[in-house]
C-alpha cells in the first residue's frame, strides 16, 4: 500500500470563532495502488472565483485516493479551447480538464468545464453549472463528482454532506459539514449528550438520539428549518433510530417492555409495531438496501453477534460467528456488504463482511472503532475512532487501501453519519 | 449564519437537470438548492431540566437517601448485597411518599458500542427498579432509563475510571413536579 503523508489542510476562515475551532481537518493517510493521472487547468475568467472552483476540484479528486494530480502549468485553458492532447498524455495525464468561470447579467456565476480522455484524445462530455460567490466549493464538488464517475464508473460523493457529534467545553454539537469537512455548520448545541445521527434517505432530516431530558429520547429533525419532533419517548430508553429506504419509517430500540427491543414507527411516531421477541438484548437496527429484512445486534446468542430479521419481524438469522463481539452492522447501500465493529484481542476494530461468501477483512489496527456509515457509493465507510486520546473521525476505503483522518482543532469528534447522493 | 434567499429562488426556477452536457445547455443548471443559508442549517439549542426543590432528607450527605449511586461489577447487573441498606432506604421512602417518583439511570464503562452500552446501562437500571418494586415501590413511580457510557463520571480511561461508571443513579422528582428529572 502506497503512502502519502501529504496533510491538506483546507480550512477556511469561517464567520465565527465558534465554528472556526470545530472546523474538520483531512489529512490522507493512504491511497489506492493504481491512481489515474488527471491534470485539472486553471480557468480563465474570474479569477478568485475560478482558483476557489479549480481548487476545490483537484483536492477533492487527490482526497479521494483514486487520482493523481498530473503539473497542470501555468496556462489557463477553457472549454473551448482546442487542447493538443498528445502533450498531456506526454506528460502522463490521462485525463484533462479545461474550463472557464464567467460572470452573467444578474450577477449569477457559470461555471462551464469539459473533460478529455488525454490517452485516445476524445472529448469525455462536460457540463456547465450556475452559482454563487457563497457556493463555489459546492460547483467544483459537482465537477469533481462529474469527472470522478466519467472516469471511474462510479458516482462521486464529493457533493455529499456528513454530520457528526463534537464534544467540547461540555457542549455537545450536531454538525453538518460536506464530504470534506469543510462549511460545517451547528445544527443543534445541547449541554447533554447527542447520539445516533440518522439521515433521512432524501437528505433534509437527521433522526438522533438527544439526553436532554436526562434520558434517551429519539427526535426527528429538519435540518432546513431547524423544526424538530419527538418520535419516540416512551417510559424507559428510547434509540438507535433508522430510516427505512423509503423514508416512511424509522426502526427504532424501545424498554418500553422490557428489556431493549427493536420497533418500527412511522416517521411522525404513530403506529409502533414490535420487530423482534426476544429475552436478550436486541438493538442497532439498519434496513437493508432494498429495505427487506433489518440486520441488528443482539446477545440473545450469550455475545453480542449480528442477526438479520425481515422487516416485518419473524424468525432471525445469525451473520456474524468469528469472535466474541461484532456489534453495530451498516449494511452497504449497493446491498453487498455490512461493515460492522468487531473486538480482537480487545480492540475494537473497523470489518467488512461480503454478503455473498461470507468472507471477512479487517478493515484497521485501531484500538477504539466506532459507529460506521456508508458513503452513497459504498466505497467509503467513515468511523469514529481514537487517536492519541482524542476523538476524531476516518474514511477507510472499502478495501482498506485508501484512509483519511477527519479532526477538530478543539474537542472530541464522534457518532459520523454519511448523508445520502445530493439531489 | 447569514441567511441567503438566492439559493432557494434558484431552485424554485430551475429543477433538476444537474449535469447538461456542453454546448445544448448554455444556461446550466443550479449547483445549490438547499434552502435557508449558505449551509442549508439552521442552528436550534436543546433546552434543559432544573434540578431543586426536593425536601432535605434527600439531600442531605448524613441521610442515607442523599446515597443514590449503585455501583456494577464487569458485566453485571446484579446488585450486590452492599446495597440492600441503601435500596431498602429508598424503598422505604417511595413506598411512604406516593407522590414522588424516582428515575433509575444505568451507566456503563466506555468499551465498545455506543448503542449496545445503552442497552446494558438499561439492565442494570432495570434491576434496581426490579428490587424498589420488590419492596413495594409502585411500578408508575419508577422509570428505569438508560444513559450508556455517555455520561462517565469519572472521565479516566483506566480500571478505576471504569468500574466508578458502571452504575446506576438514582433521581428524584416531587409530586410538584420540582426535582432532579
Amino acid at each position: 500500500m502506497s503512502s502519502i503523508t501529504r496533510r491538506i489542510f483546507l480550512a477556511l476562515a469561517l464567520s465565527t470563532a465558534a465554528l472556526a475551532q470545530a472546523q474538520l481537518s483531512i489529512e490522507i493517510t493512504g491511497a489506492g495502488a493504481n491512481r489515474i493521472p488527471v491534470a485539472i487547468a486553471d480557468f480563465p475568467g474570474d479569477s478568485v472565483a475560478a482558483r476557489i472552483i479549480t481548487g476545490t476540484v483537484r483536492s477533492d479528486l487527490e482526497r479521494s485516493g483514486l487520482f493523481k494530480l498530473i503539473d497542470h502549468g501555468n496556462t489557463a485553458v477553457d472549454e473551448n479551447t482546442a487542447v493538443n492532447l498528445a502533450d498531456w498524455k506526454a506528460k502522463g495525464a490521462d485525463a484533462f480538464v479545461g474550463g472557464s468561470v464567467s460572470r452573467s447579467l444578474d450577477g449569477r456565476l457559470e461555471a462551464r468545464f469539459r473533460l478529455y480522455d488525454a490517452q485516445k484524445a476524445v472529448s469525455l462530455g462536460g457540463a456547465a453549472y450556475v452559482t454563487s460567490n457563497e457556493q463555489l466549493r459546492a460547483a467544483g464538488h459537482r465537477i469533481a463528482d462529474y469527472i470522478y464517475e466519467k472516469l471511474t464508473g462510479e458516482k462521486g460523493v464529493f457533493s455529499t454532506r456528513i454530520a457528526y457529534v463534537v464534544k467540547a467545553r461540555g457542549q455537545f454539537l450536531l454538525q453538518i459539514a460536506d464530504a470534506d469537512g469543510q462549511g460545517a455548520a451547528t445544527a443543534l448545541t445541547s449541554t447533554e449528550p447527542i447520539i445516533s445521527p440518522a439521515w433521512s434517505p432524501d437528505g433534509s432530516k437527521l433522526a438522533y438520539v438527544s439526553f436532554e431530558k436526562k434520558k434517551p429520547v429519539i427526535y426527528v429533525h429538519s435540518l432546513a428549518s431547524g423544526q424538530r419532533h419527538i418520535v419516540a419517548n416512551f417510559k424507559g430508553s428510547n434509540s438507535a433510530p433508522a430510516w427505512s429506504p423509503d423514508g416512511r419509517k424509522l426502526a427504532v430500540v424501545l424498554s418500553k417492555d422490557g428489556n431493549s427491543q427493536i420497533y418500527a414507527v412511522n416517521a411522525d411516531g404513530s403506529g409502533v409495531q414490535r420487530i423482534t421477541q426476544s429475552a436478550g438484548i436486541d438493538t442497532e437496527p439498519r434496513y437493508s438496501a432494498d429495505g427487506g429484512t433489518i440486520f441488528f445486534t443482539s446477545d440473545r446468542g450469550g455475545s453480542p453477534q449480528i442477526y438479520q430479521v425481515g422487516a416485518n419481524g419473524g424468525d432471525a438469522r445469525r451473520v456474524s460467528f468469528e469472535g466474541s463481539y461484532n456489534v453495530s452492522p451498516r449494511p452497504s447501500p449497493d446491498g453487498k456488504s455490512i461493515a460492522y465493529i468487531t473486538r480482537r484481542e480487545g480492540r475494537f476494530q473497523l470489518a467488512i463482511m461480503d454478503l455473498a461468501s461470507r468472507q471477512v477483512q479487517v478493515l484497521t489496527d485501531s484500538q477504539k472503532d466506532e459507529s460506521p456509515s456508508f458513503a452513497p457509493n459504498s466505497r467509503m465507510i467513515l468511523i469514529a475512532t481514537e487517536v492519541g486520546g482524542r476523538g476524531i473521525l476516518s474514511a477507510v476505503s472499502s478495501d482498506g487501501r485508501i484512509k483519511q483522518r477527519l479532526t477538530v482543532s478543539a474537542g472530541d469528534v464522534r457518532e459520523p453519519a454519511w448523508g445520502p447522493f445530493f439531489k | 449564519m447569514k441567511k441567503l434567499l438566492v439559493p432557494a429562488l434558484l431552485s424554485a426556477l430551475i429543477v433538476g437537470c444537474s449535469t447538461t452536457p456542453l454546448p445544448d445547455d448554455a444556461n446550466g443548471a443550479p449547483v445549490e438548492s438547499r434552502a435557508g443559508g449558505n449551509s442549508g442549517v439552521a442552528p436550534v439549542v436543546a433546552g434543559g431540566v432544573d434540578a431543586n426543590g426536593l425536601p432535605r432528607e434527600l439531600t442531605d450527605p448524613k441521610s442515607v437517601l442523599s446515597k443514590r449511586s449503585i455501583y456494577f461489577e464487569l458485566d453485571s447487573y446484579e446488585v450486590k448485597g452492599e446495597y440492600k441498606d441503601l435500596v431498602a432506604a429508598h424503598a422505604k421512602y417511595l413506598s411512604a411518599n406516593r407522590g414522588f417518583k424516582v428515575l433509575v439511570q444505568g451507566n456503563t464503562d466506555e468499551r465498545g458500542s455506543r448503542e449496545y452500552n445503552l442497552s446494558l446501562g438499561q439492565k442494570r437500571a432495570d434491576a434496581v427498579k426490579r428490587s424498589l418494586t420488590l419492596l413495594g415501590v409502585k411500578d408508575d413511580q419508577i422509570e428505569s432509563v438508560s444513559l450508556g457510557e455517555e455520561k462517565p463520571k469519572n472521565p479516566g480511561h483506566d480500571d478505576a475510571a471504569w468500574a466508578e461508571n458502571r452504575r446506576a443513579d438514582i433521581l428524584y422528582r416531587a409530586a410538584d413536579g420540582r426535582g432532579e428529572f
